[in-house]
């Protein structure tokens, strides 16, 4: 596992992960490898009236993650992260990027099988 | 004439009145129960129904083994109803709102026309009352284009006959409601005269104001809330058509599925009222048209 996109309400590590997937305001891109982090804009998502979640789905696969970490996820999003092969850890609210980077890697965010939104 | 009883919000009487007017009405007549998300008009007007007929939109199949993954449609697409997920192409039949037009870009004939179930349109008669009524599937996220199918079936009865058209329809101001008045000759609008009713009836005439159509208002439970609304109408110039009291009667009637024209003398005038009124309206505004 290589790079892995969590959900976050603004730009660093330190910032709270953002409970939406789909009208996330962003995304932090790690390199596992690496440890190297990028923030995606996920602005434009939150302006549509209908399709965020797909949308959102779109943006973390072009960026290469394999793995997402969010709060919720809803059935159409899941649909379209299953379609590109990309895993899920849901569940993720009330923490930061930085402590659910940890939690992943200690093994404590199990990957769904099904959307909890 | 098509009269469309609406209103802004929810649970002011549109389909008492709906139910009312169509039994008092004195000529050739068809009610339609537009409200397809919530149909009830049924449940008062009693009609022998006929079998259902779906109604469908269309929406693309996918032949996977043709796409070449162009990206023609993802792009041509503003509902995401279709995704290029990496390199796989994935519909979401859901989202599409019909407009066919990935079908028409699309050079390998990979998509083709499939179809989306809207909903259930029932045709019956209510003693001598056509009566119309379309049901919408369960999960299905949007109304109006299964309305448009509802409207194409009266307007396929009225070609047929020469009748009046009551249409009860869906509360709110959004698509829904704009679809279902759009068509009318009069739009009564039925509020109650609390603050919310008050509130959304302004919302409700605010939004079918800019339509040009004569509106007029049913006052129900009135002697509740405020006198708000009658000085806001006396101001705009908007016609009280009626006011049904609150009364205990009433609502006896209501919970028991009858129309409330039929449970005293004094109800009965109050909508053979209305339905006089109504026709002035139309013909006061007609008289408008001509001189203008």
């Amino acid at each position: 596992m290589k790079k892995i996109a969590v959900t976050s309400e603004d730009p660093t590590l330190d910032d709270q992960v953002d409970p939406r997937f789909g009208r996330a305001g962003g995304f932090l891109v790690m390199d596992l490898e690496t440890m190297e982090a990028r923030y995606i804009d996920n602005g434009a998502s939150q302006t549509m009236s209908q399709g965020a979640g797909i949308q959102t789905a779109e943006n973390v696969a072009k960026a290469g993650a394999e793995v997402v970490l969010s709060g919720y996820v809803g059935p159409k999003a899941f649909q379209a992260l299953a379609t590109a092969g990309i895993k899920v850890g849901q569940d993720c609210d009330n923490m930061t990027v930085r402590e659910a980077i940890e939690k992943f890697q200690k093994g404590e965010i199990p990957f769904a099988d099904k959307p909890n939104r | 004439m098509i009269i469309t009883v609406a209103s802004g919000k929810g649970g002011t009487g549109k389909t008492t009145v709906t139910a009312s007017l169509a039994t008092v009405w004195d000529a050739p007549l068809q009610v339609v129960d537009l409200d397809v998300e919530e149909p009830n008009l049924h449940l008062f007007l009693w009609p022998e129904l006929g079998s259902p007929a779906k109604a469908w939109m269309e929406v693309p199949e996918l032949d996977a083994e043709k796409c070449t993954g162009c990206g023609n449609c993802v792009e041509l697409c503003q509902f995401k109803a279709i995704s290029m997920m990496l390199s796989t192409l994935t519909l979401y039949p859901d989202m599409c709102h019909g407009c066919g037009g990935c079908i028409a870009v699309c050079r390998e004939n990979a998509l083709q026309a499939g179809r989306r179930e809207l909903g259930e349109i029932r045709q019956g008669r209510a003693g001598k009352i056509d009566f119309l009524m379309g049901t919408l599937r369960i999960g299905e996220a949007m109304s109006p284009p299964f309305m448009e199918q509802v409207k194409k079936q009266m307007q396929q009865t009225l070609l047929e006959t020469n009748q009046d058209v009551i249409i009860d329809a869906p509360p709110g101001v959004s698509c829904p409601a704009i679809c279902s008045v759009i068509d009318s000759d009069v739009i009564v609008l039925v509020t109650d005269a609390t603050p919310f009713g008050f509130h959304d009836f302004k919302l409700a005439w605010e939004s079918f104001s800019p339509l040009g159509k004569p509106m007029g208002v049913v006052i129900n439970r009135a002697g509740l809330g405020t006198r708000d609304i009658y000085d806001f109408c006396k101001k705009k110039n908007i016609p009280i058509l009626a006011e049904i009291p609150f009364d205990r009667s009433i609502a006896e009637a209501y919970s028991r599925g009858r129309v409330i024209a039929g449970v005293s003398d004094e109800l009965g005038t109050v909508f053979v009222s209305l339905r006089e009124k109504i026709r002035d309206l139309a013909a006061d505004s007609g008289k408008e048209v001509s001189h203008a």
